[in-house]
C-alpha cells in the first residue's frame, strides 16, 4: 500500500488535495450551483426567484450602461493593481532584505493596520482627504503651498487611493514569499556576472519574484474589480463600479437572478483573464514549472 | 530555512493570540451539552404540559443599531423575566434579503413602512394578536390606520420622521424650495458643497416632488424627467451620501444636505448651527414599525407581543423618543414628552407641512426601472 | 541605519567594485530603507487618525472637539461590543487555522504533481477569490437553509463571556480563505529549490521526515504570509458573516455596519485602537523574546 502511494504521484496529490477540495465542493461549489441556477430563473417581485427558466438575465447584461460601468471598473482595477505593484514590490524587497530577526515583525506590522475595522479605516481617509476641511488640504492651504483646495475626494483618485491602500498588503505578501528565498550568494554572483544593477534586477530578482507578482496581482485585481464600499465612500457615491451594480441587484432592486447572472459573467471574465495573464507571464518570464 | 525557529515564532504569535483569547474558556469549549439557563426554563414550562402557550424566556430583536434605549430591555426583563437579545442591520434591504434567504430565529423586526408592505405581500409577517397588546389604544389615531397596514394588523408603529433638507444656518439661506438642489447657481459661494441621499427611492422622491409628480409613479416618462433633473443637479453635489451626511454637515465640509430629520437633530449636538426644514413642495414621511416574522414560534410570538405592548406603555414610549430624537406614534407618550419636544418643527412638522408629506410605497417589479435610472444617474458625467 | 547597511558592505569586501560602486550601493540601500519607512508611514497614516479620534470629546469621527477618554469607558461598558470583538477573534483564529492547513496541502498538491483534473482543480481553487462576495453570501445563506445544515452554534466560554458561534460563519470563512492561503503558498512553492528535499529524502528515506524537517521550514514564509492574509480577511469580513450568521451573532464588522445608519461613533475607534495596541504589544514581545534566540536557528543538514 505504502509503495503504491509512494509510486503514484497522482494518488499522493489527491490525498493532499482531498480535504480542501471536499470543503470547497460542499461549501462553495454547491452554493455556486445555486447562483448558476438562479441566473436562469425569473425574479421574485421582492427578492428570491420564480421557477420559470429564462435567458432574459443574460440578455440584459449586454447593455451599454452595464458595459461602460464594467470597462470603467476594469480600468480602475488595472490602475490599482499596477500602482500596488509599483509600491508593493520595493516594499516586499525591503522586507525580504532585512535581517531575519525583524523580518517577521515587519510582516506583522504590515498587516496590523488591517486588523482595525475596514469602515473606520475608510472614514479615517475621509478625514484626511475631504475637500474643504480635510487635514491634507487644510495643512497645505495654511502653509500657503496651495491657494485652492486640491480635488482629493469624490473622484477616481480617491477611489484608487482607497483601493491601493486596502489591497497593498495582498501584493506585498506573495511577492515577499517569493523573494524571501532570494539567496545573497546568488545576488553576489549576479552582481559579478552582470555589470548593472538593472541587469541584476531584470535577470535574477524579477524572474524569481514572478510567481509572487502573479499571485499578488490577482489578489489585488479581483477584489478591486468587485469593490463597492470604497467607491461609495471615497468616490462620494458619484460613480458606479460593477460591484455596486451587483450588490444593488441583491440589496436594492430585489433582482436576485440578474445579480446572479452578473456575478456569473464576472467570474467567467475573471477566470479567462487569469488564464491569459498566467500564459502571458509564463511565456515572458519562463516562469511556472 | 536555517532560521526555522524564528520563522515559527511568528506563527506562534497567531497561536498566542488564540491562547490569550481562550485562557478562560479553553476547557469548556467542547461542552456542547451546556445549555444556557434560559433554555432550561423553556423546557420546564413545556413539560408542564399546559395547553396555553407560555412566553419564551429569551427572544432576538432584529433592529437598527442604537435605536432603543438599552434601559428598556432591562426594565422589560425585570418586569417579565424575558431577556431580549439584539441583532442589528443597516438597511431594510439587508434585513429583507437575509430573511428571504431563510434566516430564522428572530421574534421582532423593525422594518420601515414600504418594507412592511413588501413583507406582508410576501407572507413574511405574523398577524398580531391584539388581545395581547392592550396598550394599542395608546397609539394616536392616525397611526392606528397607517396606509401600509390599516388597523395595525401586522405591525405597530415604532418611531416616525421625515426626509427634508438639513443646512448650516447663517452660512446658507433657509432653503424654501427643492430648487436649491435641483437648480443650483454655479456662481454661488458654496456651489458643490451639497449632498443628496445615496438611496434610489429617496433621491427620486425629491426630484419627483420638485416636478410635482407622485413619488411612487410608474410612468416611465415622468421618471425619465426626474432622472434628467437628478443628472443636472449632480454637478453641484459633493456626493451621494446616506451614512455620513450629517457628520460632514457638522464638520462644515458641506453646507446643505438632503437627509433624515433625526440624523440632523443628533448632529446638532456637535454643531448648533445645523437646522432642518421641509421645502414648500413637500417631503417624504416614513414610519418604522415593530413586527413579528411569520417564522417565530408561538412562544416567541407571545413574548414578542408582550414586548410590543411594553413599548406602547406611555413611559417607555417617551423613553424611546427621548433617546432617538424621533417623533412618537404614541399619543399617551406624547403627554409625557413635554411641550418643548412636541413643538420642535424638526421633530413634529406643523399640520400644514404634514399635509405635504408622502409615503414611499413599493412599486413591485417596476423597482428595476427605478434602479436602472438611478444607475444612469450615478454613472453620468454632467 | 547601521544595521541595514552592514550586510551589503560585507557582501562585497574583496570584490573589484570601486569606491564609487560602493557608494552607489550604499545610496541604493539608503534609498530602499527610506522608501520602506515612507511606505509604512502611508500604511499607518489613517491608523494614526483613527487612534486620535478615539479620544475625541464628541460623537463625531470627522471633527475634533477636544480630548476625552470617555469612549474607552463606554466601550468597556458595552457588553455587545466586547462580545462581538471576541466573536471576531474567535472566528478569525479558528478559520485561519483550518484554512491554512487545507490551503497549504492543496497548494503542495497543485505545485508538485501533474495529474488528471489538475486544471479543473486549479479553477475551483481560484473561484472563491473571484466570486463577488455578496453573491457568495446570499447563496451560502440559501445553501445552509436548503441543505438543513442550518445555523447551529458552538457554545464556548471566553474571558468570562458566553459566546455562541455559528458553525456556518466559520465554514463560510474557511471556504473563501482556503483559496487565499493556497495562492500565497503556491507563490512560494513555484520556484522552491528541490535539491535540498531530494538530498533529505536520500538521507532520511522517510517522506514524512523530509516534509517535516525540510519542506515545511522552507515553505514557512509562504504559510505565514497566507495565514496572515486569511486572518486579516476573516477579521474584516462583513458581507459573508452578516448573511451566514444566525440570530444574535455579531462580529465587530457586522456591528459597525449596523451602526452606519444611526451614526458610527468613536467607540469603534476605541475598540480598533485597543486591538491595535494589543497586536503591537504582541509584536514587541516577540521581538524581545527573540533577542536571545539569535543562534537558536535549527541548522538543517
Amino acid at each position: 500500500m505504502q509503495a503504491i502511494i509512494r509510486r503514484s504521484p497522482a494518488i499522493r496529490a489527491w490525498i493532499l488535495l482531498a480535504p480542501a477540495v471536499a470543503w470547497l465542493f460542499i461549501f462553495f461549489l454547491a452554493p455556486l450551483v445555486i447562483v448558476l441556477i438562479y441566473s436562469f430563473l425569473e425574479r421574485g417581485t421582492y427578492g428570491g426567484v420564480v421557477w420559470q427558466p429564462t435567458l432574459e438575465n443574460y440578455r440584459r447584461v449586454f447593455d451599454a450602461l452595464y458595459f461602460n460601468t464594467f470597462t470603467r471598473s476594469v480600468y480602475i482595477a488595472v490602475a490599482t493593481t499596477v500602482i500596488c505593484l509599483i509600491l508593493g514590490f520595493p516594499m516586499a524587497y525591503f522586507i525580504a532584505t532585512r535581517p531575519q530577526k525583524i523580518r517577521n515583525s515587519l510582516l506583522l506590522a504590515l498587516m496590523i493596520p488591517f486588523w482595525t475595522n475596514f469602515l473606520i479605516r475608510t472614514y479615517a481617509w475621509l478625514t484626511l482627504l475631504r475637500t474643504n476641511t480635510g487635514l491634507i488640504n487644510v495643512t497645505l492651504l495654511s502653509l500657503g503651498i496651495i491657494d485652492e483646495p486640491l480635488p482629493l475626494f469624490g473622484n477616481d483618485f480617491a477611489i484608487i487611493l482607497g483601493l491601493v491602500y486596502g489591497w497593498l498588503p495582498d501584493m506585498v505578501l506573495p511577492v515577499y514569499a517569493a523573494l524571501e528565498r532570494l539567496d545573497r550568494s546568488l545576488l553576489e554572483a549576479a552582481q559579478d556576472l552582470y555589470a548593472g544593477r538593472w541587469q541584476v534586477f531584470r535577470r535574477v530578482i524579477w524572474p524569481l519574484s514572478l510567481p509572487g507578482v502573479v499571485a499578488g496581482s490577482m489578489l489585488v485585481f479581483i477584489p478591486s474589480l468587485g469593490a463597492f464600499v470604497t467607491p461609495a465612500i471615497l468616490g462620494g457615491g458619484k460613480s458606479l463600479m460593477i460591484g455596486n451594480i451587483i450588490s444593488n441587484q441583491f440589496l436594492a432592486a430585489h433582482d436576485w437572478p440578474f445579480g446572479s447572472a452578473l456575478s456569473m459573467l464576472m467570474m467567467v471574465f475573471m477566470l479567462v483573464a487569469t488564464l491569459i495573464y498566467f500564459r502571458a507571464v509564463n511565456r515572458e518570464g519562463g516562469a511556472g514549472l | 530555512m536555517k532560521k526555522f525557529a524564528s520563522l515559527c515564532t511568528t506563527l506562534m504569535l497567531l497561536l498566542v493570540l488564540g491562547l490569550v483569547a481562550c485562557t478562560s474558556g479553553g476547557e469548556s469549549a467542547e461542552t456542547e451539552t451546556e445549555v444556557p439557563a434560559s433554555n432550561e426554563a423553556v423546557t420546564e414550562t413545556e413539560s408542564t404540559g399546559e395547553t396555553a402557550v407560555e412566553p419564551a424566556t429569551e427572544i432576538v430583536m432584529y433592529n437598527w443599531s442604537e435605536y432603543i434605549d438599552p434601559e428598556i430591555y432591562t426594565l422589560f426583563e425585570q418586569e417579565t423575566g424575558i431577556r431580549i437579545v439584539e441583532d442589528n442591520f443597516s438597511s431594510n434591504e439587508e434585513m429583507l434579503a437575509k430573511l428571504q434567504g431563510g434566516a430564522t430565529g428572530y421574534a421582532l423586526i423593525v422594518p420601515s413602512d414600504y418594507t412592511v408592505s413588501i413583507m406582508k405581500e410576501e407572507g413574511m409577517l405574523a398577524k398580531l394578536d391584539h388581545a395581547n397588546i392592550p396598550n394599542l389604544s395608546n397609539l394616536s389615531d392616525e397611526f392606528k390606520n397607517v396606509p401600509f397596514d390599516p388597523g395595525n394588523e401586522y405591525c405597530v408603529p415604532y418611531q416616525w420622521g421625515t426626509t427634508g433638507i438639513g443646512y448650516l444656518d447663517g452660512v446658507v439661506e433657509t432653503p424654501t424650495s427643492w430648487s436649491v438642489i435641483f437648480e443650483p447657481d454655479p456662481n454661488a459661494p458654496y456651489y458643490g458643497r451639497y449632498t443628496m441621499l445615496d438611496d434610489v427611492r429617496e433621491s427620486f422622491a425629491a426630484a419627483l416632488i420638485y416636478l410635482g409628480y407622485d413619488i411612487n409613479t410608474t410612468d416611465e416618462k415622468q421618471l425619465e424627467e426626474a432622472r434628467d433633473l437628478l443628472i443636472k443637479a449632480k454637478a453641484g453635489l459633493a456626493g451621494y451620501d446616506s451614512d455620513t451626511f450629517e457628520d460632514l454637515l457638522a464638520a462644515e465640509e458641506n453646507v446643505l444636505a438632503h437627509g433624515w430629520n433625526g440624523d440632523f437633530l443628533v448632529a446638532q449636538e456637535e454643531n448648533e448651527n445645523i437646522a432642518y426644514t421641509i421645502p414648500q413642495e413637500g417631503g417624504v414621511i416614513w414610519v418604522d414599525n415593530v413586527c413579528i416574522p411569520a417564522t417565530a414560534s408561538p412562544e416567541e410570538k407571545l413574548a414578542a407581543e408582550m414586548f410590543i405592548n411594553f413599548l406602547l406603555d406611555p413611559e417607555i414610549g417617551a423613553m424611546l423618543s427621548e433617546f432617538n430624537y424621533y417623533a412618537s406614534p404614541n399619543k399617551a407618550a406624547e403627554d409625557i414628552l413635554g411641550e418643548e419636544f412636541l413643538s420642535d418643527p424638526a421633530v413634529y412638522p406643523p399640520a400644514e407641512v404634514r399635509e405635504r408629506l408622502q409615503f414611499i410605497k413599493p412599486v413591485g417589479e417596476f423597482e428595476s426601472v427605478y434602479q436602472r435610472m438611478w444607475d444612469e444617474v450615478k454613472s453620468a458625467n454632467p | 541605519m547601521t544595521a541595514v547597511t552592514k550586510p551589503t558592505t560585507t557582501i562585497l569586501p574583496e570584490s573589484r567594485a570601486s569606491r564609487q560602486e560602493r557608494i552607489k550601493t550604499q545610496l541604493a540601500t539608503l534609498g530602499l530603507t527610506g522608501y520602506g519607512i515612507l511606505a509604512y508611514l502611508f500604511l499607518y497614516l489613517p491608523i494614526i487618525i483613527l487612534v486620535i479620534f478615539s479620544f475625541n470629546d464628541s460623537r463625531s469621527t470627522a471633527q475634533w472637539a477636544g480630548f476625552s477618554t470617555a469612549w474607552y469607558v463606554e466601550m468597556m461598558q458595552d457588553n455587545q461590543i466586547i462580545i462581538s470583538l471576541w466573536n471576531s477573534l474567535f472566528v478569525a483564529i479558528v478559520s485561519t487555522a483550518i484554512s491554512t492547513v487545507l490551503g497549504t496541502l492543496a497548494a503542495m498538491a497543485m505545485e508538485r504533481y501533474r495529474f488528471r483534473g489538475r486544471l479543473v482543480m486549479d479553477a475551483i481553487l481560484y473561484l472563491p477569490i473571484i466570486i463577488p462576495d455578496i453573491a457568495m453570501a446570499i447563496m451560502l445563506l440559501l445553501f445552509f437553509n436548503i441543505s438543513g445544515i442550518g445555523f447551529n452554534t458552538w457554545r464556548i466560554e471566553l474571558a468570562g463571556l458566553r459566546l455562541s458561534v455559528p458553525y456556518s460563519v466559520i465554514i463560510g470563512h474557511v471556504a473563501f480563505n482556503i483559496s487565499f492561503v493556497a495562492v500565497v503558498v503556491r507563490a512560494r512553492l513555484a520556484h522552491m529549490d528541490r535539491t535540498l528535499e531530494e538530498a533529505a529524502s536520500d538521507l532520511y528515506a522517510n517522506a514524512w521526515h523530509t516534509f517535516w524537517r525540510v519542506t515545511l521550514p522552507m515553505l514557512m514564509p509562504g504559510i505565514i504570509g497566507g495565514a496572515l492574509l486569511a486572518f486579516t480577511l476573516s477579521l474584516d469580513d462583513f458581507v459573508i458573516t452578516f448573511f451566514t450568521a444566525g440570530p444574535g451573532f455579531n462580529t465587530l464588522p457586522v456591528r459597525v455596519f449596523g451602526m452606519i445608519k444611526k451614526g458610527v461613533t468613536p467607540k469603534i475607534n476605541a475598540v480598533s485602537s485597543l486591538m491595535l495596541a494589543g497586536s503591537l504589544a504582541l509584536v514587541l514581545i516577540s521581538i524581545f523574546l527573540r533577542r536571545g534566540d539569535d543562534r537558536g536557528g535549527i541548522e538543517i543538514v
